[in-house]
């Protein structure tokens, strides 16, 4: 139903969104403004950030797309991350 | 054209000995110099008869002063100790006393590592090539000390020479003499050194990382400056990949080290460099580069163990992979004398692998050590971090698998009855902990998560349970 799906992609954007805050401010990594055609590399965020959000997101969503099949392909913006997590929630 | 002297030559005639100096270049992001500049001059603020039979720490900030030091100090220091960008002032003493450090070669202010090296004679090498003489003899067999990480939170310190740091060179990756290599490693580590190597025996040029640098300028960087080959881990290159500017430069050669690689980060580099040779290197500080893979898949070819009659042997000894060869360091620098290698000359690595049909994979390391991007993490040192607060009672440090850094740090942490009958809130711990780790420890060893667990468990001999992480 697509409301159901419309709903449950906000979740997905929203729990993605809130940990990057999160793991930014327990960083001390200054954000930049995020918006989907930000590229997730200038977003503030370093490669220890990343690592720390996919974990975080494999607990709070039970969802990893990277984990390594050989097939996952590296989102370079914000809204390419958020797309990555929605399909595999859709899979 | 000079010729390099017969036996045992130094670094300085790979650099001046080849016909090209004049299109061969050093760059970083704020100079560019050509070999034959070099050749003819000096970039040493003193005059270099001065460093003969000296052991010399770089502590440069820039990776492009460590290389022109090196290309200039070997043959001439008796030692030569390459001090990663990442080591502390309190860690200095204990080096300097180990590698018997008489000069602090700088490019800079010392800042915070100013005094711990008081005592010493500083001397500058810049990026700036003065006109100099230069020394006729270039006989000593200077030793190589590179760092890796200890347990207890001091660096061990691993003695090389030029000869078995090079060895991997002539591994048959042919290379064109006009190749321009590049890193995301640092130099002052056995990964970047490798590629500076390779570039400085190959006949090619170099163009150097900054860690200050975003990743996105330095692939644009490493476009413009036509860099064809180029290493990095696994973790440099998802960083690099998920960069809008990895497509800003088509190198030929693509090269990982460092970590395992995963058949994504293979898959994914072959679709970004459809052009380009993708090799997986394995490598140690210790045992030096065992084997490069070239067929693109994860693992390597179980063909390769108990070859014997190679230039490199291989074993598989405990579930973990031994090497033995000629690229081997000579031994640690250290007081406890650990043997760097068992009695048949092989080396442990510590990294376990499994066989699974014709390949082996490599499944994580023994001793709970933790590689995090390439960087390892002893659980023993970011415990005892954690443990100097007051609350914590027991806590253990292990590996958490991330597709992004290959591991992060994970700690649980028991809190003292005492502090629990008291009411002290485990947030309020975890921000003391992390605060205390944040200012104690390097980055990628502070825990990226800490949970509060009611115990942990104790194997018979009353150790921490510790698995291979």
């Amino acid at each position: 139903m697509p409301s159901d799906l419309a709903t449950h992609s906000r979740t997905i954007r929203d729990v993605i969104m809130e940990q990057i805050v999160v793991i930014a401010a327990r960083q001390s990594k200054p954000l930049a403004s995020l918006s989907d055609d930000l590229p997730l590399m200038e977003s503030g965020l370093d490669s220890l950030c990343l690592a720390v959000l996919v974990a975080s997101l494999d607990d709070e969503l039970g969802l990893d797309p990277f984990s390594a099949d050989g097939d996952v392909e590296f989102p370079v913006t914000i809204g390419d991350f958020i797309e990555l997590y929605e399909n595999a929630a859709s899979r | 054209m000079k010729m390099p002297p017969a036996g045992n030559p130094s670094l300085w005639s790979f650099i001046t000995g080849s016909g090209l100096v004049a299109q061969r270049f050093f760059s970083d992001a704020r100079d560019r110099l050509t070999l034959a500049e070099l050749a003819d001059g000096s970039s040493l603020e003193d005059d270099i008869d001065s460093f003969q039979d000296r052991s010399v720490l770089i502590l440069t900030e820039r990776q492009l002063c460590a290389a022109l030091a090196l290309a200039q100090l070997d043959g001439v220091a008796r030692r030569l100790v390459l001090c990663p960008p990442d080591i502390t002032p309190a860690q200095l003493p204990n080096i300097i006393a180990r590698a018997g450090v008489d000069i602090v070669l700088a490019d800079g202010p010392l800042g915070d590592k100013a005094g711990a090296v008081a005592e010493l004679r500083l001397s500058r090498c810049g990026a700036k090539i003065r006109p100099a003489d230069r020394p006729l003899i270039r006989a000593t067999a200077t030793e190589w000390l590179l760092f890796t990480s200890g347990t207890t939170g001091h660096p061990r310190l691993v003695v090389h020479t030029l000869d078995s740091l090079a060895g991997p060179v002539a591994d048959g990756v042919a290379v064109a003499k006009d190749a321009i290599w590049s890193t995301f490693y640092d130099i002052r580590r056995y990964g970047g050194l490798q590629i500076l190597l390779r570039a400085c025996l190959g006949g090619g040029s170099m163009l150097f990382s900054d860690p200050a640098e975003p990743v996105g300028a330095f692939l644009r960087r490493a476009g413009d400056g036509g860099v064809t080959h180029i290493s990095g881990t696994p973790s440099h290159w998802r960083r690099a990949l998920m960069s809008p500017a990895a497509r800003a430069m088509a190198p030929g050669y693509v090269r990982l080290s460092g970590e395992i690689a995963d058949q994504a980060i293979l898959n994914n580099l072959r679709q970004t460099y459809p052009a380009a040779k993708i090799a997986h290197a394995f490598a140690s500080t210790e045992a030096g580069v065992a084997f490069d893979v070239r067929d693109g898949l994860a693992g390597f070819p179980a063909a390769m163990i108990d070859d014997a009659g190679q230039a490199v042997e291989m074993k598989v000894q405990d579930g973990s992979l031994r090497i033995r060869s000629s690229r081997i360091a000579q031994r640690y620098e250290t007081l406890d004398a650990k043997a760097l290698a068992d009695a048949d000359g092989f080396v442990d690595t510590g990294d376990l692998v499994e066989r699974r049909g014709d390949r082996y994979y490599f499944i994580g390391r023994r001793e709970g050590c933790i590689n995090v991007g390439g960087q390892k993490v002893h659980p023993e040192e970011v415990e005892a971090v954690i443990n100097t607060h007051p609350a914590v009672q027991f806590s253990r440090v292990q590996a958490r698998p991330s597709p992004i850094t290959g591991a992060i740090v994970v700690a649980n942490v028991v809190i003292r009855p005492a502090s629990l009958a008291a009411g002290t809130s485990f947030e309020t711990v975890r921000q003391e902990i992390l605060s205390t780790c944040q200012q104690t420890l390097a980055p990628h060893k502070v825990p990226a998560m800490l949970r509060e667990v009611a115990a942990l468990d104790l194997t018979a001999a009353g150790k921490l349970l510790r698995q291979g992480a």
